[in-house]
């Protein structure tokens, strides 16, 4: 029987990669980033030209889910009024952690042109928002340029930091 | 356990468990099949749907009423968020109403490329009705494929206007640019390969055992129905009404074109189907006959009426009179003449409208937008008892009806 020895030291040596736990699990969340089909107006639209044939948002591992639970991206495209506005908070509540929120669109940053009495000025008065995505509607590019940031983002945090402990980190 | 009070809306006072046997479910606002954000209230009998509550005004932006704050240019791209996804159809209501109420007409270079867009339009709204419908009835490649084809006609608009989806490519007056060199060419050979792709998916749908058992017999509304509903567009004419108003009040070019109005008395999801496909070659045709009257006519793009409408970029630069009319227009705005107006026209979805009154200020009175979709959604509570859970989908997506006009 033939003998080998392995020299752990030289590079060539056994396909083992070191990293730290943080590195691997965000590894993993960055890149499937389920996002949650959140349409509510115009930027839905682009949403939906993201995920189609041309824009292919599949190939970035972001496949759209129809349930929060889910989810681990809620994109929120389009304006959000406020009628709607208790029911997007609670479709935030049902997505497990952890939870990343892309606000795409004038409307969905700051109330966009709609400066009304029925629309919400701007959803992170609602949901804590990781990217805020500007244009009116924004391209699929940009769409897909936001996803990139978010995924970025992901890739710098701590793994097992649960969201509201980020929040607390993020006033002291 | 929320109280139900006048501010929030509440969504845990519905009685899942009935004395009578029957449930209730509650459908949206967030339903991915929804088409936005319809909230439907549904009862079930086992399966059958004995009730259904459409709850509409998720959407609702104040539209109307910001008309009545900003003056009649300013107004111009907010209807584009009516019908999101054919937003040149709206411009061009709104434009053709005010002009209505100025008493000037656009000149007829604007007349050929405002109806080469909304023609466009018209393509780009049923492709797109074609590829949620038949995501929602489950056959995805469909959704791939219209999508496709439908991004080369974006690409056309935004050739033309510089957006893909929020167009505002018509102005009060005429359109603001001409077409850019090479972009007839370009929609020339767009339509030459549009049969083809139209051809692809009647192939993959027409005669496709999943798509019949789905659509046929599934959603029908009677002519009666239709008409007492206050159903337009593909809506009443899949129900055996020849009405489209393209040929009943023509508008600008209409009279001059030579199209047919497809009709489908099937009354089903599945003659709509049908219907909007027979609809796309009857665009392919409009345009191609737009074509060549393009290069027949004048290169004046906005009205002469210099009371409403600004001289062109040259005229401002060099006369004294026009850059003052500008100046005045731009910081005051346009004031119409006292009246009011309504002005229907055929979009994709059926017969929209605006009424405009006017007191001779510089902001209208009184906006009123006539949506097609609004009277879609309600038909549904006619067209949805007795059908089963499974179709609810396939009839709200045969409706066609987007939010944004729907709530406004």
């Amino acid at each position: 029987m033939a003998q080998h020895q392995v020299n752990y030291a030289s590079s060539a040596g056994l396909p083992i990669a070191l990293t730290s736990v943080d590195k691997l699990v965000n590894w993993g969340r960055s890149n499937s980033l389920w996002p949650l089909t959140y349409g509510l107006a115009c930027c839905a639209i682009e949403m939906m030209a993201s995920g189609a044939s041309r824009y292919d948002f599949d190939r970035m591992g972001t496949i759209f889910r129809a349930s929060p639970r889910q989810a681990d991206v809620m994109i929120l495209a389009g304006t959000l009024s406020k009628k709607h506005a208790e029911f997007a908070r609670r479709l935030y509540d049902q997505m497990t952690e952890p939870k990343w929120v892309i606000s795409m669109g004038s409307c969905a940053n700051t109330g966009g042109m709609f400066n009304t009495y029925a629309t919400v000025q701007g959803v992170d008065r609602i949901v804590p928002v990781d990217i805020y995505l500007p244009g009116c509607a924004p391209r699929p590019e940009t769409l897909q340029y936001a996803l990139m940031m978010l995924q970025k983002k992901i890739r710098k945090e701590s793994a097992n930091m649960k969201k509201n402990e980020k929040q607390n980190l993020r006033l002291v | 356990m929320q109280q139900p009070n006048k501010l929030t809306p509440f969504f845990e006072n519905l009685n899942f468990e009935r004395e009578n046997n029957t449930m209730v479910i509650n459908f949206g606002p967030q339903h991915p099949s929804a088409h936005g954000q319809l909230r439907l209230v549904l009862e079930l009998d086992g399966e059958l749907v004995t009730k259904a509550y459409p709850d509409i005004g998720y959407l609702h932006r104040g539209i109307e009423k910001m008309a009545e704050n900003m003056t009649y240019n300013e107004f111009l791209p907010t209807t584009d968020r009516l019908d999101y996804i054919a937003s040149t159809a709206n411009n061009y209501a709104y434009a053709l109403a005010v002009e209505k109420l100025l008493g000037i007409e656009a000149p007829r270079r604007a007349q050929v490329i405002r109806t080469m867009l909304l023609e466009l339009n018209r393509i780009i709204s049923h492709l797109f009705f074609l590829a949620t419908h038949a995501l929602d009835v489950g056959a995805m490649s469909v959704f791939l494929y219209a999508f496709r084809e439908r991004e080369f006609a974006m690409d056309l608009m935004e050739d033309y206007c510089g957006a893909r989806l929020t167009h505002s490519a018509v102005r009060i007056g005429g359109v603001p640019l001409d077409l850019p060199e090479g972009w007839v060419e370009k929609l020339a050979a767009y339509i030459a390969k549009l049969p083809e792709e139209i051809q692809t998916y009647e192939d993959l749908l027409t005669e496709n055992r999943i798509w019949k058992m789905r659509l046929e017999d599934v959603g029908v509304i009677s002519a009666e129905d239709a008409l007492n509903w206050g159903c337009t567009g593909p809506m009443l004419r899949g129900s055996g009404v020849k009405y489209d108003i393209r040929k009943e009040e023509p508008y600008e070019l209409y009279a001059e074109l030579d199209f047919d109005i497809p009709v489908s008395d099937r009354c089903d999801s599945y003659g709509r189907y049908r219907l909007y496909m027979e609809e796309m070659k009857e665009s392919i045709k409009i345009l191609k006959q737009l074509i060549p009257m393009y290069a027949q006519t004048e290169p004046q793009l906005m009205a002469h009426a210099p009371q409403y409408i600004s001289a062109p970029k040259e005229e401002i630069m060099t006369q004294n009179y026009a850059l003052m009319q500008h100046f005045v227009l731009v910081t005051q705005g346009m004031r119409p003449p006292k009246g009011e107006v309504y002005v229907p026209t055929e979009s994709p979805k059926g017969e929209l409208g605006f009424y405009i009154k006017s007191e001779g200020e510089p902001y209208a009175y009184r906006l009123k937008c006539r949506a097609p979709s609004f009277f879609h959604t309600g038909l549904l509570q006619e067209i949805l008892v007795g059908t089963y859970i499974a179709d609810v989908v396939t009839i709200i997506g045969s409706t066609n009806i987007v939010f944004g006009e729907v709530d406004r």
